[in-house]
């Protein structure tokens, strides 16, 4: 236990060193940033190397946004085992709705408590 | 006889009759706050938005003008006035306000110049007797329309500039006894395009412009720099104030850098985490009308050119991957 | 974003390279290590609550993730409501951005930001103001990544 709780420190951080070095570096918005690297994850779940990143660093693979990727991937994928070619389609939103539903709900939710502070 | 230049000179004398200026609360902890004549303790000015906040300050900012002179709103022919919001309509909605009969004006940060050139000109051709003009800022309208809400966690590089909250207005007039601060001359600014596109290095993009005005105004009264007292600059902040510095000892310009300031930089106190310095429409309008219309009056300085710099983009500019044209404004005042 | 060098007259980029001598250069390795151990520290955050939804409430390994997610976006909403969210960014940049966190953050905050103009046209038509790009690319990467997928192993035979 100790072990994933060091792996998802290191491994998240270095995921978010990554997004630092496009900020600084590349001089990308956070927009592209974001862009890029849940195109990342996209890729990596296609690749099935995902997979493996999330059973050995945990939360480190599943917190930053690459696991955003990763997860509307895997749901086409699951899909497409399925239901065959369609499933690309019908399965995108299965594993990811959650993150997707809290964003909106909660965002909601915060435009009827908070004002903006500056 | 018509003029063939960029730069007005101004016999009738012009001068600056009464100034407001109002700030923030970030303000308040700055570097030159006790020249503010209000400041407000938030952002909202009891409003429900922003936007109508920012019309407050300008009301506030014109109606402590007035009352210095005991003026009313009837006494003022024409309000010269803008902001940086789509369509100016904080200045449009305080126009609707004091009704005056109103000019909108819009050269991002260098409103403040373009409205006080325009103002003087006005005055001094005898097109009115008493005009209002001025600029204005908020923190959060700005961050809202240019960049990303305020909440957002967005990290500002270290040539970002933190844009004012304040707005300076001055009622401008015929005189009839100095001393006065008074617009002696001013030169109108032409766009200038150097190629820099980043949204977050206003001051890079902007420095060639105030150099190229300083050089025509110079060039156009056969004014030596040394007649100067003070070349102030509205926001070219650290870095553009460093690049211009360059400029000038390449373009043989002797312009000392004592005797070289930028209003960005003076509005903030070193502990305020406000990376390159400050900048908006209302920054030169505050630094001016408060800070240095005091020093002039008491006797630190008898001749200013105050340059304020606009950079001339839009969020939707930038996004169709245009660069950032600039263009900026000069006023000298004298106080006699 | 694209490098528009080739279109920039002479003048331009003799003032390009000038003007680069006078920025301030970002300081890129203190960005970094920010970003490190403050994006490992909300995943820390994270792999706790997966711990506490397996154990205390019968998650799997493979579901935990839809509750910590939840969450973690829940744990934004009150960071971005309470005016914290954007000194955390300030100071970890990519460390505050890159986890689930940011994109809630990103999310709450263009909500709060614009129910000034109501709540339908303000609060709805704005609330993916930053996310949307996100959740577009996402949706249409993953989708290219699985017919590609899909197409080479229909043909070569899994």
């Amino acid at each position: 236990m100790l072990a994933m709780f060091f792996w998802a420190f290191v491994v998240g951080g270095l995921i978010c060193v990554i997004g630092q070095l496009l900020f600084d570096v590349a001089k990308l918005s956070p927009g592209h940033t974001m862009s890029v690297l849940v195109t990342a994850g996209a890729i990596l779940s296609g690749l099935g190397l995902y997979e493996p990143l999330v059973n050995f660093a945990g939360a480190g693979a599943t917190i930053p946004i690459t696991s955003f990727g990763n997860s509307l991937a895997t749901g086409a994928m699951q899909e497409v085992q399925r239901h065959g070619i369609v499933g690309v389609l019908t399965g995108m939103f299965e594993v990811t709705s959650s993150g997707i539903s809290a964003a909106i709900i909660f965002g909601f939710i915060g435009s009827l408590l908070f004002k903006p502070r500056g | 006889m018509p003029a063939k230049s960029q730069t007005w000179t101004f016999t009738n004398r012009p001068a600056i009759l009464s100034t407001g200026v109002v700030g923030g609360p970030f303000e308040k902890k700055g570097r030159i706050a006790g020249d503010f004549d209000r400041f407000f303790e938030d952002l909202w000015i009891g409003e429900d938005s922003y936007e109508k906040a920012q019309r407050k300050l300008i009301e506030e900012a014109v109606s402590i003008a007035l009352k210095k002179r005991n003026l009313k709103e009837t006494d003022i022919q024409f309000f010269l006035a803008g902001d940086l919001i789509n369509q100016i309509t904080p200045t449009s909605f305080a126009a609707r306000t004091n009704a005056i009969p109103y000019v909108g004006l819009f050269s991002a940060c260098a409103t403040s110049m373009e409205s006080l050139a325009l103002a003087a000109f006005i005055i001094n051709h005898g097109g009115a007797e008493k005009v209002l003009a001025g600029a204005s800022s908020h923190n959060t309208t700005t961050e809202k329309q240019f960049r990303y809400p305020t909440e957002y966690g967005g990290q500002k590089p270290p040539t970002a500039q933190w844009t004012v909250t304040g707005a300076g207005f001055a009622v401008v007039g015929t005189e009839e006894n100095g001393p006065a601060p008074r617009i002696t001359s001013a030169t109108i600014g032409k766009v200038l395009d150097l190629g820099i596109s980043d949204p977050f290095n206003m001051g890079g993009a902007m420095a060639p412009a105030a150099v190229d005005t300083i050089e025509q105004h110079l060039r156009e009264t056969g004014r030596d720099p040394s007649y100067y007292d003070l070349i102030v600059t509205g926001d070219l902040a650290k870095i553009g104030r460093s690049i211009a510095l360059d400029l000038f000892k390449q373009k043989n310009l002797d312009i000392r850098s004592e005797q070289f300031q930028d209003c960005g930089l003076m509005v903030y106190d070193k502990s305020q985490p406000v990376q390159a310095g400050a900048s908006g429409a209302g920054c030169s309008a505050i630094v001016l009308y408060g800070h240095l219309l005091n020093e002039m009056k008491k006797g630190r300085y008898q001749k200013i050119l105050l340059v304020a710099t606009g950079a001339l983009l839009s969020p939707l500019s930038y996004q169709q991957g245009e660069t950032i044209p600039c263009i900026a404004h000069a006023c000298a005042i004298e106080y006699l | 974003m694209a490098n528009k060098n080739q279109n920039k007259t002479p003048e331009q980029k003799a003032y390009d390279q000038f003007e680069k001598k006078h920025e301030m250069k970002r300081p890129v390795l203190k960005n970094c290590i920010r970003a490190f151990w403050v994006g490992g520290c909300f995943c820390l955050v994270g792999q706790a609550l997966t711990y506490f939804y397996i154990y205390m409430f019968n998650f799997t390994e493979k579901t935990a993730g839809n509750p910590t997610t939840a969450t973690m976006v829940f744990l934004s909403m009150l960071l971005t409501g309470f005016g914290i969210y954007d000194h955390i960014g300030q100071y970890a940049g990519a460390g505050s951005a890159v986890p689930v966190t940011g994109f809630g953050n990103s999310v709450v905050s263009a909500a709060i930001e614009h129910r000034t103009e109501g709540y339908v046209l303000g609060v709805g038509g704005n609330i993916f103001k930053l996310a949307g790009t996100v959740i577009v690319f996402g949706v249409f990467s993953a989708f290219v990544v699985v017919l590609i997928r899909t197409v080479v192993m229909m043909w070569g035979g899994s």
